[in-house]
Order: structure tokens, then sequence, then C-alpha cells
């Protein structure tokens, strides 16, 4: 594996972590919100039905995990299996892909 | 422990599947675990195989697995060590074991050629020295990681190593570190370059094995996580 795609993996997780810390600091802070009056899906989608800045907000939440995540779980897999090669890279695609489809999937439903 | 007691040590003999071999060691006084050896192979068994040089912590020779943990044993005293009288001596783990104590260091050694952690000289400059100040950050950069002695016990605490034998190591990176912090290196990008690739500075996951471990109490972490920072600002700018 070229030096440079290492060096652009490495670049990609550190830019999505950088996107990821306040991104999750406003989920969680959402989440303590929301739960003060009891938690029940209509006052969920009464906030986020409609609304382009959550669907901005969790979009770039979904992209910045799915790159995030797999390329962290390539190198879970590449020290922890046999598959250092062609394997690793198959199976974070496949996770990015997943998580890109579902993560949308569940904003699409929600805005 | 008082003098006249006995230390009960249990020395690894052989191969990769060798063995525990358990000796009576005196006890005395500020000794150290190179003393120890020492005596079980001028004493005890003459065919027991060892490395040590200097005696004084300056080689790097004499690094071995002690009670589990990797150590150099020429400054380690069997009172800081013995666990009840009982000491363990092993070969360092993540070299391929010669025999007995001694390990094949050359994985090591052909690692640091492999990050290009060696000097490359610029045009000869007929002025004089070059003139380094010794406040510039590179200059402190480079101060913190130039006393390595080659002891491999870093290597032996990685446990990156351990999950990637390609992993160039915390000793060969941080020896890159302090060339890409040498104002008089013709060659930053190239030393960048070497330590930037599949088992290169991004392999580390910044557990600190090394820098725990470190006998110099060098930090290979710092050094590894400055060139992370060197190569994705040189990635950026184009630079690699």
């Amino acid at each position: 594996m070229s030096g440079r795609l290492e060096l652009w993996l490495f670049a990609l997780q550190r830019i999505s972590a950088m996107i990821l810390a306040p991104l999750v600091l406003v989920h969680l802070a959402t989440m303590i919100y929301a739960v003060q009056g009891g938690l029940t899906a209509s006052e969920i989608l009464a906030r986020t039905q409609g609304s382009t800045i959550w669907a901005l907000v969790y979009g770039l939440f979904i992209v910045s995990v799915a790159v995030h995540g797999a390329i962290g779980l390539r190198t879970v897999v590449r020290e922890m299996t046999p598959w250092r090669g062609t394997g690793a890279s198959a199976v974070a695609a496949l996770f990015c892909v997943a998580v890109l489809v579902l993560g949308f999937r569940a904003v699409g439903a929600i805005t | 422990m008082k003098a006249g007691k006995t230390l009960k040590v249990d020395i690894w003999r052989g191969g990769e599947d060798g063995y525990y071999q358990t000796f009576a060691v005196p006890y005395q006084t500020s000794q150290t675990i190179l003393d120890v050896v020492t005596y079980v192979q001028r004493k005890l068994d003459p065919t027991l195989s060892y490395r040590f040089s200097c005696r004084v912590g300056m080689c790097g020779s004499c690094a071995m697995t002690v009670n589990g943990r990797p150590r150099w044993t020429c400054r380690t005293h069997v009172d800081l060590v013995a666990e009840d009288g009982h000491i363990e001596i092993e070969p360092l783990r993540n070299f391929p074991l010669v025999k007995d104590l001694a390990v094949d260091m050359s994985v090591f050694f052909d690692k640091w050629r492999d990050a290009k952690a060696r000097f490359v000289p610029s045009e000869a400059d007929l002025d004089g020295f070059a003139n380094v100040d010794p406040a510039s950050r590179e200059r402190k950069e480079a101060s913190a990681g130039i006393e390595c002695i080659g002891c491999g016990i870093c290597y032996a605490a990685c446990d990156v190593v351990a999950w990637n034998p390609d992993y160039l190591g915390p000793a060969a990176l941080n020896r890159a570190w302090t060339l890409v912090n040498d104002v008089r290196d013709a060659d930053p990008n190239g030393h960048l370059k070497a330590v930037a690739g599949d088992a290169g500075c991004h392999a580390c996951h910044s557990q600190q094995g090394c820098t725990s471990h470190c006998p110099k109490s060098l930090s290979p972490t710092a050094s590894i996580a400055g060139l992370k920072r060197k190569t994705f600002a040189a990635l950026l700018k184009g630079g690699l």
C-alpha cells in the first residue's frame, strides 16, 4: 500500500474527527434537552421534520462517522486479523457504504 | 532483602521453543540484574548466552525482559524488581531469538535504515560551522529525542510492532524526528516520505509503551506525534 494513500487516510480520519468532536457535543446536548419532558417520537419529529439545519447537521454527522469509522475499522482489521491487504480495505469500504445507506435512510425519515 | 539471602532466578534457555531454568544466586546489596546473569554464566553455567558491553547504561546492549518488563539490566537493581526474592529473566519480546537471552537485533537496525533515519549532509559550508540557536523550537525538539542508546526496549514494549512486524518502531521514528528538526539536514521531506508509509508513523496508536519503558526517559510517542503533524502539513502543502 502506498505511503501517500496511508497519509491521505490519516488526514481524512483527523479531519473527520475534528468535524465529529463538536457534532457529538451537539448530539449529546440535544439528547439531554430532548428527554427533559419525557421522550416521544412526535416531539422529536416536530423538531426535526422540515428542518434544513437538522438535516445538514445529521447529514454531516453521517458522512464523518462513515469516513472516520471505516478508516479506523480498516486499521483494526489489518492489525487483528490475517487480512492485511485489500481484504481489510474491502471490509472498511463495505462498512462505510452501510453506514452511509442506513444513516441517510434515518436522516430522510426524521427530516 | 538482606545480604546472605539467596535469589531464585528463572532464566529462559534455548530458542523459541525453549524452557525456564532455575538458578540460585546469592543476593548482594546494590546488585543489578546484569550482575545476576553474569554470576550465573561465570559460576553456574558457562553455556548461558547473553549480551552486554559497557555496564554503565551507555551502549544499549544488555536489554532483557525482567519479571515481564523490558529493562536495561546493567542499571536495574535487583531490589527494584525482585518479587519475594524471585526474578524471571527472558529475552526481549518482538525480536528473533538467537539463544537464551541473546536476540537478533538486525531487524531493529534495518528499520532505522528503512526509516531513512540517517543524516543527509548539505553542500559543504566552507565558511564554518552551522549556527543552530539552542533556544529554537527545532533544536529543542531534536534535543528531546537525541539521547537514544538504541537498546531496543521501546521496540520490545510496543504492541504495534507485535501486531504489524513491518512497523518501523519507536526508535527509528524517534531518530527520524530528530533529523526532521535538524536544520542542517538537506532532505527533511525525504525523511517524512520514508516514515509516511503503510508501516510508518501513522500506524502508532499512542499507547506509550515505548515512553513508559524508555530507560533514558525519552518520549518516542511525542516524536511520532510530531511526525504525524509534519507529514499532515507537508501533504496539505503538496510537499509529499
